[in-house]
C-alpha cells in the first residue's frame, strides 16, 4: 500500500496545471469563478479545447482517441480540474453513447459517429426514460416499427437533460413485445432534427430548465441506425451503465465545495464570530469531511481494481449513493451558511453570462436553487433506493 | 387538559380551509405570485373582512381578542394552501409589537389600519452580520433635535415590498452586542432616505434589503420605551416562530399526505411504488415526524398563551423540531415521487421550497438548538 505519486504521475499533474494556466480559455473560467452558467457555446467551447488536447475522452480505448490514462492519472486530472472548477463535461456523448457505439456498434457507425462525439461537433442526448417507465426502465414503450428501412418510432421520452441543445438522442426503443419486457428492445440513434419529434420543456423546481419530455410521433429512423442487434438494447444499455460508475462519486467536486464552503463561512459573522470558528457549525463541516474522506479512499479502491483488469462491480453502487449523499450535504451546508440570504430568488442569475447585483454575498446567490436543484441526484441514474436494492441483491445476496 | 379546538375555532379553520379551495387552487395562488404585488389585493380585503386581520389584537384596538391558539390554526391552514400574503409580517410581526409596545395613539392608528386592511407593515430586525441574533445591531438612531437620525441597513425584510409602514430595530446606545440599548422605530416605508431592494423569495414569498440613509424620525415615531427593546422583540419573535411552525406543520401534513397518496397509484415493476417496504417506512417516518412536530407546536402554543416562563425555551424546541423534520418531509416527498418530484408543475416541491425557508427564517436548527440549551436548566 502507498498512496504517494511516481515522478512520472507529479510531472502529468505539472502538465494538467499548465494546460488549465495557459491553454484553455481563461474567459470560461473566470465565468465559473464568478458563478455564472455557461452558454450551450461555451459549454462546447471548453469541450473542444480540451478534445484538441487529447483530454475530452477519459475512459475511451486510445485507438479511438481516448487517453490511456492509469486510474491515478484519472485522479489526479480530475482534482486539478476541480481545483479550477472546470465546466464538467456534457456525458451524454462522451461518456454514454460512445462506449455503446464503440462496443457495439459496426465500422461504419464508429466512423460516422465517434470523431463528432471527440470533437462536440454534434450534441447527444438520452432518451430512456419515459413517463411510465423510470426505475423500472424495461418497461418502456416508446415503438419503433420496421418499415422496409426504416423504424418508425412513436411514443414519449421525458427528464431527457438539455434535448433542447441536442442534435441526436440515442434511445431505448420497444422492437418487440411479445416476450419478457428486457427482450424486445433496441437501442437507437435518431437525428433530433426528424420529423415529427417535438421537444417541450420541464421547469424543475429550482426555476432552471435542464430537462424536457421529448415526444416521437411516427418518426422514420434510417434502420442503419441502430447499434448491434435487434433486441439487444437493454443488454447493451446494462453493460453501459455498469462500466460507466467513473466520476460518479463526484469526490474531488465536492472537496472543492467543501473548501469554498469553509472560505465562505469564515466571512460569515455569527454572534461576533466567524461561523467557520462556531463548534456547531464546525461539527457539521467535520462530519461531512469524515464521509468524504472515506468516500475518496472507497473510490481509489474500485478505481485500483478495475485498473487491475476487474469490472466494477456491483460495490460501485456505493459510490453512487454516498457520492450522491454528500454532494447534496454540502448543498445543505451551504444554505447554513448563507443564513438569510439563501431566501432571495434572483431568476436572472441562472442564466448564461448574469453578471448582475448580488443581493447579499455573492457566494450566497443560488445556494437555495441549487440544494433544490441536487435533490435529483439521488433520483436519477438509477435511484439511491435502487441502487440498494442492488448492493443487497448482488452483494450480500439477500 | 384539553388538546380540542372550542366551536369558535373550528369554525375559523373551516372558514380558512374553505378559502384555500376556493380561492388558492394552484393555478390560481402562481399567477399571484407571478403578479406585480407577487401577493393578491383581494386576497387581502377579503382577510380583513374575515376578521382575519383582526384575530390577534384585543377588542379595544378594534381586534377579536384572538389567542396563539386562533393564529395556529389560522397559520396552520396557511401552511397547507401555501398562502402568500404577507400574513405574518403584517399582522404577526409588526401588529404583534405595536400591541405589546405601542402608545394608545400608535395602536389606534397601525392597529386601526391592519384592522381594516388599509395599512400594510413589515418588520426589519435582521442584519447581515447579525445572523440570527436579534440583538446584534449595528443599525443606529441617534438623538437629534427632538427627534432621531436612523442609519443602517436590513436584510430579507418579509412583507418589505408591499410595506406602507415598517417596524425597525436599531441601537440607540451601548455596543453591538449589548442586550440594552435597543429601541423599535415607525418608519414610513417612503419616508426619504429609506431605499428598498424588493425580490421575491425561492418560496414565493416577497421581500426586501432596505438601507436608512440618515432617516429623520420624530419622537413620537419611537415604539415603545427607548433602549429597552430587546424583550419585546423576543417575545414577538417568539410568537411569530411559532406561528410559522404552525405553517410548516400544515405544509408537513400536506406534503407526506400527498407522498402517500402518490405512492398508491404510481406504478412500477408492476405494483404501486407504495408496495416497497422501504418506502413504506419512509412513510411512517414522515408520518411520525409530522406527529411529533405537531406535539411540540401544541405545547409551545400552549405555554405562550399561558405566558409561561419557559415559553420561549419551548417555542425552540419546537422551531429546532420544525428545522429537521421539516427538511426530512421535504426531501423525502421529492424522492419519492422521483422526476415528477424534480418539476415546479406539482405542487409537492413548492411545499419542500416553503419547508426549507421556514426552516432558515428566524434561526436555524443549530441556532435554535442552541438558544434551547441555553435556556434549559
Ligand atoms: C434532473 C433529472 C434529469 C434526468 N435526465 C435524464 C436523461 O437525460 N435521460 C433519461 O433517460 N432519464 C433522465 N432522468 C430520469 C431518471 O433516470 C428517472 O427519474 C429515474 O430513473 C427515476 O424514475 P422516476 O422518476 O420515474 O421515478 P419512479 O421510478 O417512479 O420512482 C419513484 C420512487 O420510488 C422508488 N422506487 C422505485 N422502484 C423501487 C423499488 N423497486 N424499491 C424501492 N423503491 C423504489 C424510487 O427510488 C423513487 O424514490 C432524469 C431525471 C431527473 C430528475
Amino acid at each position: 500500500m502507498d498512496l504517494s505519486f511516481s515522478a512520472e504521475e507529479l510531472a502529468f499533474r505539472d502538465e494538467v496545471r499548465r494546460f488549465f494556466k495557459e491553454e484553455y480559455p481563461k474567459d470560461l473560467l473566470e465565468k465559473r469563478s464568478k458563478g455564472q452558467v455557461l452558454s450551450k457555446d461555451d459549454i462546447v467551447r471548453s469541450q473542444k479545447a480540451l478534445a484538441a488536447k487529447g483530454w475530452a475522452a477519459m475512459n475511451w480505448p486510445v485507438e479511438h482517441g481516448g487517453t490511456g490514462w492509469t486510474a491515478t492519472q484519472r485522479y489526479i486530472y480530475e482534482e486539478e480540474a476541480a481545483a479550477v472548477d472546470l465546466q464538467p463535461l456534457v456525458p451524454f456523448g462522451l461518456s454514454m453513447v460512445a462506449p455503446v457505439i464503440y462496443t457495439f456498434g459496426n465500422d461504419e457507425q464508429k466512423k460516422r459517429f465517434l470523431p463528432d462525439i471527440l470533437e462536440s461537433n454534434v450534441w447527444w442526448c438520452q432518451g430512456y426514460s419515459e413517463p411510465g417507465a423510470g426505475s423500472d426502465l424495461a418497461s418502456l414503450k416508446t415503438k419503433a416499427v420496421r418499415d422496409d428501412d426504416h423504424y418508425v418510432v412513436t411514443g414519449t421520452k421525458t427528464w431527457t437533460t438539455l434535448a433542447q441543445h441536442a442534435d441526436w438522442i440515442f434511445c431505448l426503443v420497444r422492437t418487440d413485445g411479445s416476450g419478457k419486457k428486457q427482450e424486445g428492445i433496441s437501442f437507437l440513434l435518431i437525428d433530433m432534427k426528424s420529423p415529427g419529434i417535438s421537444v417541450r420543456p420541464i421547469i424543475t423546481i429550482d426555476g432552471g430548465h435542464e430537462v424536457n419530455e421529448t415526444h416521437f410521433e411516427e418518426v422514420r429512423v434510417p434502420a442503419e441506425n441502430l447499434i448491434g442487434e435487434e433486441g439487444k438494447g437493454w443488454t447493451y444499455a446494462k453493460v453501459l451503465l455498469t462500466h460507466e460508475r467513473t466520476g460518479i462519486a463526484a469526490v474531488a467536486r465536492s472537496k472543492r465545495s467543501l473548501s469554498k464552503i469553509k472560505k465562505f463561512a469564515a466571512k460569515q459573522m455569527n454572534g461576533g464570530l466567524p461561523l467557520l470558528e462556531d463548534e456547531t457549525f464546525r461539527r457539521r463541516i467535520s462530519e461531512i469531511e469524515i464521509e468524504l474522506m472515506a468516500l475518496e479512499m472507497t473510490d481509489l479502491r474500485t478505481l485500483a481494481a478495475v485498473s487491475l483488469g476487474g469490472a466494477p462491480g456491483p460495490e460501485s453502487s456505493i459510490l453512487k449513493i454516498k457520492g450522491t449523499e454528500i454532494q447534496q450535504a454540502l448543498t445543505e451546508l451551504a444554505m447554513e451558511v448563507s443564513g438569510y440570504y439563501a431566501m432571495p430568488f434572483i431568476p436572472e442569475s441562472l442564466e448564461p453570462g448574469w453578471n448582475g447585483d448580488p443581493i447579499g454575498p455573492e457566494e450566497a446567490v443560488g445556494t437555495a436553487s441549487k440544494y433544490f436543484n441536487m435533490r435529483k441526484t439521488s433520483i436519477y441514474g438509477g435511484s439511491n433506493e435502487i441502487q440498494k436494492n442492488i448492493i443487497s441483491k448482488a452483494v450480500l445476496r439477500l | 387538559m384539553d388538546f380540542s379546538l372550542s366551536e369558535e375555532q373550528i369554525l375559523l379553520q373551516d372558514s380558512v380551509v374553505r378559502f384555500v379551495q376556493d380561492e388558492y387552487e394552484f393555478e390560481k395562488r402562481r399567477k399571484i405570485i407571478s403578479s406585480e404585488d407577487g401577493f393578491s389585493r383581494d386576497n387581502w380585503k377579503t382577510f380583513a373582512e374575515l376578521g382575519w386581520l383582526a384575530m390577534p389584537f384585543p377588542e379595544e384596538m378594534g381586534g377579536i381578542d384572538g389567542t396563539p391558539v386562533e393564529t395556529m390554526v389560522l397559520m396552520e391552514s396557511i401552511g397547507k394552501g401555501l398562502i402568500v400574503e404577507p400574513y405574518l409580517a403584517t399582522v404577526v410581526l409588526a401588529g404583534g409589537l405595536i400591541k405589546e409596545a405601542g402608545s394608545p395613539a400608535q395602536q389606534e392608528e397601525l392597529i386601526g389600519g391592519i384592522v381594516d386592511g388599509s395599512t400594510m407593515m413589515a418588520f426589519a430586525y435582521a442584519e447581515a452580520q447579525g445572523r440570527y441574533n436579534l440583538a446584534d445591531l449595528v443599525t443606529t438612531a441617534s438623538q437629534q433635535g427632538d427627534g432621531w437620525v436612523l442609519k443602517g441597513s436590513k436584510c430579507v425584510v418579509l412583507g418589505g415590498p408591499s410595506a406602507d409602514k415598517l417596524v425597525v430595530s436599531a441601537r440607540t446606545s451601548g455596543d453591538q452586542m449589548d442586550s440594552n440599548g435597543i429601541s423599535l422605530f415607525i418608519v414610513d416605508a417612503n419616508a426619504s432616505g429609506v431605499s428598498r431592494r424588493n425580490y421575491t423569495t425561492v418560496d414565493g414569498n416577497q421581500a426586501s434589503d432596505i438601507t436608512f440613509n440618515n432617516v429623520s424620525l420624530a419622537n413620537s415615531d419611537l415604539l415603545g420605551a427607548e433602549g429597552n427593546a430587546l424583550p419585546i422583540i423576543e417575545k414577538i419573535i417568539d410568537e411569530a416562530t411559532a406561528a410559522v411552525c404552525a405553517e410548516a406543520v400544515g405544509a408537513m401534513e400536506v406534503t407526506y399526505q400527498a407522498s402517500v397518496e402518490y405512492a398508491k397509484t404510481r406504478e412500477q415493476f408492476g405494483v404501486a411504488i407504495g408496495q416497497f417496504q422501504v418506502l413504506q417506512h419512509r412513510m411512517v417516518e414522515m408520518f411520525m415526524e409530522t406527529e411529533q412536530t405537531k406535539s411540540l407546536l401544541y405545547l409551545a402554543i400552549m405555554k405562550l398563551a399561558e405566558g409561561a416562563d419557559d415559553a420561549a425555551k419551548t417555542v425552540s424546541a419546537l422551531k429546532a423540531k420544525v428545522g429537521t423534520a421539516g427538511r426530512f418531509v421535504g426531501q423525502q416527498a421529492i424522492q419519492i415521487h422521483g422526476g415528477m418530484g424534480m418539476t415546479d408543475e406539482m405542487s409537492v416541491g413548492h411545499y419542500f421550497k416553503r419547508l426549507t425557508m421556514i426552516n432558515t427564517l428566524f434561526g436555524s436548527v443549530d441556532h435554535h438548538m442552541k438558544r434551547f440549551a441555553q435556556l434549559s436548566d
